[in-house]
């Protein structure tokens, strides 16, 4: 499949490393993908008030640029993936939205959800299969526990993101094994870490990121790796636990790091 | 040409004070077909009644339209004055001048003018009335009832005792469904087997009620009074006159790793085996999917074993051809299996059960002997979590909209089993609303809340956590506004109740409808709870909807009594206002047959003489035994060939045309 590269302001700043490590990830496993130029915030929240339209318009923008290159959106960042596949769902599902927005963008063709929107781990479960991305790894990560964080943004709501089972994923443990190395389960794994209230309240952040934190030292995680910067940022409060990016331990595994 | 009465109704100062009477009566004289009208203060009274028994002497009536109140009130009375006066009953039309004029509008000259109209269509349609003949068939006096749990061997038992022979096929190789399955009920907490294995032992003992046990309904045909029905009896592999029921066979076969259904799969059985010990018949089954001898040929132990000779491989399937008059649909229900839940665990904890297995567990004879434990250390849980609502009143994606209904009743019970046999476990039942209407239902959860502290609190819960071994249980306090986490270690799951599984392709059978949620639908919600639409139907217990034992077993009885008034007649009337096909119209398209909610449409090919012209054609036929007169085929009829006797398309489209005359 082709990709059309969607990297997010995040991953050039705050998170250079989430970026990288993909693109050379991306080459070393061969994936058609271009990064196009003039791509704009998505938002990083999801505009919850349905009547709100401009904080959907940049999304729409990014959507409809991969419609015009007839490839796919790629995103890494959960809160893009999270924000681009509601914002597709929303002006696919909604005639309100569809109609005031395609009004305000004046686009040549009518914008309707065509695009498709695909994360990062789900091109590597469903277009290059772990199967074969086992095949890849030159520098298996044999003996490393790795607890899989997955957030909340990746997987809910469940009907929209469609994503994988919100209660119990299975996709970073798929590709924890894919890597070489060992998945650690544990039962926060899909829990919330309270990063988006990180400015208002710092000691609710603390505690549920805490809360994730000891449910994976207990199960005997020796690490954690996300795809989600906040949650990482978020998870980094407490220091006993080193927090990855996916995409560095599959650079690393691929031998490209 | 007819001769009409028209008779305008007072009702008091129902109609009176709202409709001008005298306009309205002398209006009618002027309609066509009216030789003479009437007015009465009370037209349904005796003095009413005569005064038009009276005219129709005097004036040669052949119609009568009466303006009064809805049909559904009197139309019966009117149509048995017009037979007591010589007349065809079906020669009677009511204008609704009550309800649906007089009572509904204030102003009086509209009312006088809308009365005027009512009673003009009424006149009109008249004019086109024909005598109706009802149609007459047999009854078979004999009553087949699916399903043996409480329900169905409650309606079987009152069938039987008013004399009438009655079969009860149940899928399952012994009676009594779910209720044998329970430790104790509510709110007595009386012992559930105490009271339903005598029922049990007298549904098999009595002389009018024989036991399709391990069986199943095939095929079903025919109509009310006469419905003709295929039952398949599974091989038992057993020889049921042969078995003596000793058991040793059971304690012999080597198997003993097959998950016991009676068990909620919490204990292992035999590959041949009767599900518990009071079983109704007491006959094992050998399940093959698990016997040795079927799955490579070895063994065969049960065999050499059997004094009896009872043992038969090879026996087969049986199908039995019977006849009834009625049929009792039983069919119970099923817990709604949790897994779809991630969040609870279940599957994944052996600690998170659901209230049915927790039912076994706490009974004597359960798997575990009624010792209250966790399956996963066998350690007696320190503290125990029940979730109300697993399923029940969610969003239709997510599970069953509609309340379960004995779930609130069932946990309440648990609890306080629990604290009167472990004070000191400390028992939470998290609920969205508790609901316990019923007599001293109320009572029953106080007592559990107040006088055994059973914590309840409202909220749900969000996740368990596996966490040290334990539950961590993660849930929202909603009078407290604040989420809490309390370590359990022992979950139990309040499921909702569902309808069986396989009783959609059982509903089609029998053209009986059915809701979104697959159970039955009643033929009135309010007025008719126990019958199908489908005449001949009828509805006991959970297979209408949820429902505890007592309701249960009122509706069987109920049910009972219905079929009772069907098997207790020699003749059943049908009603007259039924469809009918013109054939020379019939173009044989299907349209009625595919519209027809109750089967009473079939095709068949016939010679058609149409004015000399003959030739062979494909033509509907209406069954008038099953035909309820709903109309829908004379819409959907495209050539006009269908048409309701009493409502005939001209006779319709004639009031439309009075109600249009100005």
């Amino acid at each position: 499949m082709e990709y059309l590269y969607y990297p997010g302001c995040t991953l050039k700043t705050k998170a250079k490393e989430l970026d990288a490590y993909a693109v050379k990830s991306m080459k070393a496993l061969g994936v058609d993908f271009k990064e196009f130029d003039d791509w704009q915030c998505c938002g990083a929240v999801y505009p919850q008030a349905k009547d709100e339209i401009a904080a959907r318009l940049s999304s729409i923008r990014a959507l409809d640029e991969a419609r015009k290159e007839k490839r796919d959106l790629l995103t890494i960042c959960s809160a893009c993936f999270h924000v681009m596949k509601r914002v597709n769902f929303d002006i696919a599902s909604d005639i309100d939205i569809r109609t005031k927005a395609n009004n305000y963008l004046e686009l040549d063709i009518q914008y309707a959800g065509e695009s498709k929107v695909f994360h990062f781990l789900e091109m590597l479960r469903d277009d290059i299969g772990f199967d074969k991305l086992k095949n890849h790894v030159v520098n298996p990560l044999t003996g490393r526990k790795i607890g899989a964080y997955y957030g909340c943004l990746l997987l809910r709501p469940s009907d929209v993101m469609q994503f994988d089972d919100t209660e119990n994923p299975t996709i970073i443990e798929d590709f924890i094994r894919a890597i070489g190395a060992e998945p650690i389960v544990y039962s926060y794994r899909n829990e919330c870490c309270g990063s988006y209230s990180a400015l208002k309240n710092k000691d609710l952040v603390q505690n549920l990121s805490r809360n994730i934190i000891n449910s994976a030292i207990q199960k005997g995680a020796e690490s954690l790796i996300t795809a989600c910067p906040l949650c990482r940022y978020g998870l980094m409060q407490n220091d006993d636990l080193p927090v990855y990016y996916f995409t560095e331990l599959l650079a690393e595994a691929l031998g490209v790091k | 040409m007819q001769r009409i009465g028209a008779f305008v109704c007072w009702c008091g100062s129902n109609i009176a004070g709202t409709v001008d009477i005298d306009a309205v009566t002398k209006s009618a004289a002027d309609e066509p077909g009216v030789v003479y009208s009437a007015e009465y203060q009370y037209m349904c009274s005796e003095g009413g009644q005569l005064a038009i028994r009276r005219a129709v002497e005097e004036h040669g009536l052949t119609g009568i339209a009466v303006c009064a109140c809805s049909p559904r009130m009197h139309e019966t009375t009117f149509r048995k004055t017009a037979a007591a006066a010589g007349l065809n009953p079906y020669m009677v039309e009511i204008a609704n001048i009550r309800e649906h004029c007089s009572w509904i509008h204030k102003n009086r000259e509209s009312a006088t003018e809308k009365a005027t109209i009512l009673m003009r269509a009424a006149i009109a349609k008249l004019n086109l009335n024909k005598p109706l003949f009802p149609g007459e068939s047999g009854v078979v006096k004999r009553a087949l009832v699916i399903g043996g749990g409480i329900a169905g061997i409650q309606t079987a038992l009152d069938i039987a005792d008013a004399g009438y022979e009655v079969d009860i096929v149940e899928k399952s190789p012994t009676i009594g469904g779910r209720m044998a399955q329970l430790d104790k009920t509510f709110p007595t907490l009386d012992c559930s087997a105490c009271i339903l294995t005598p029922k049990m032992v007298d549904a098999a003992q009595h002389d009018n009620i024989s036991l399709y046990t391990y069986s199943e309904v095939d095929e079903v045909s025919g109509y009310v009074g006469s419905f003709s029905v295929k039952i398949r009896q599974k091989a038992r592999s057993v020889n049921r006159e042969l078995c003596n029921g000793c058991g040793d066979c059971i304690t012999k076969c080597p198997v003993k790793k097959a998950n016991s259904e009676f068990d909620e799969g919490l204990s292992k059985r035999s590959a041949i085996y009767v599900p518990f010990a009071q079983a109704v018949p007491n006959i094992p089954v050998v399940d093959r999917e698990n016997c040795t001898r079927f799955k490579t040929g070895k063994c065969g132990l049960c065999e050499k074993i059997c004094g009896t000779k009872a043992i038969d491989f090879e026996q087969q399937d049986e199908i039995i051809e019977r006849e009834y008059g009625v049929i009792i649909v039983a069919t119970g229900f099923k817990p709604l299996s949790p897994e779809r839940y991630g969040e609870y665990l279940y599957g994944q904890s052996p600690d998170v059960l659901t209230s049915l297995e927790f039912e076994r567990m706490m009974n004597a004879a359960g798997p575990t002997g009624g010792v209250l434990k966790r399956l996963s250390n066998n350690e007696k849980p320190k503290s125990i979590v029940f979730i109300q609502c697993v399923g029940s009143r969610a969003d239709a994606k997510k599970g069953k909209t509609y309340c379960s209904k004995i779930c609130c009743m069932y946990t309440a019970k648990h609890a306080m089993l629990v604290k009167e046999k472990y004070p000191d476990i400390d028992v939470h039942v998290f609920y969205i609303d508790v609901r316990t209407p019923g007599k001293n239902f109320d009572e029953f959860y106080r007592r559990a809340a107040e006088q055994y502290d059973v914590n309840y609190i409202k909220g749900m819960v969000g996740k368990l956590a596996d966490e040290d071994g334990r539950l961590r249980v993660i849930a929202s306090d909603l009078l407290d506004g604040k989420q809490i986490t309390i370590d359990a270690d022992l979950v139990v799951l309040a499921t909702a109740v569902e309808a069986s599984p396989d009783v959609r392709a059982l509903g089609t059978m029998l053209t009986a409808s059915m809701d979104q949620n697959n159970f039955f639908t009643e033929a009135h919600p309010k007025l008719r709870p126990v019958e199908s639409p489908t005449a001949g139907i009828f509805l006991s217990g959970v297979c209408q909807g949820p429902k505890d034992i007592p309701e249960t077993v009122a509706q069987a009885g109920a049910a009972a009594v219905k079929a009772l008034g069907i098997l207790s007649k020699n003749k059943l009337i049908g009603n007259p206002c039924i469809a009918e096909s013109n054939e020379l119209l019939c173009n044989g398209c299907s349209c009625c047959e595919n519209v027809c909610p109750y089967g009473a449409i079939e095709y068949t090919e016939k010679e058609i003489n149409d004015h000399g012209n003959r030739n062979n054609r494909r033509v509907a036929q209406v069954n008038e035994a099953i035909c309820q007169g709903c109309g829908a085929c004379t819409v959907a009829c495209p050539s006009g060939s269908m048409d309701l006797k009493g409502f005939t398309n001209r006779q319709i489209m004639a009031e439309v045309d009075a109600i249009c005359r100005t």
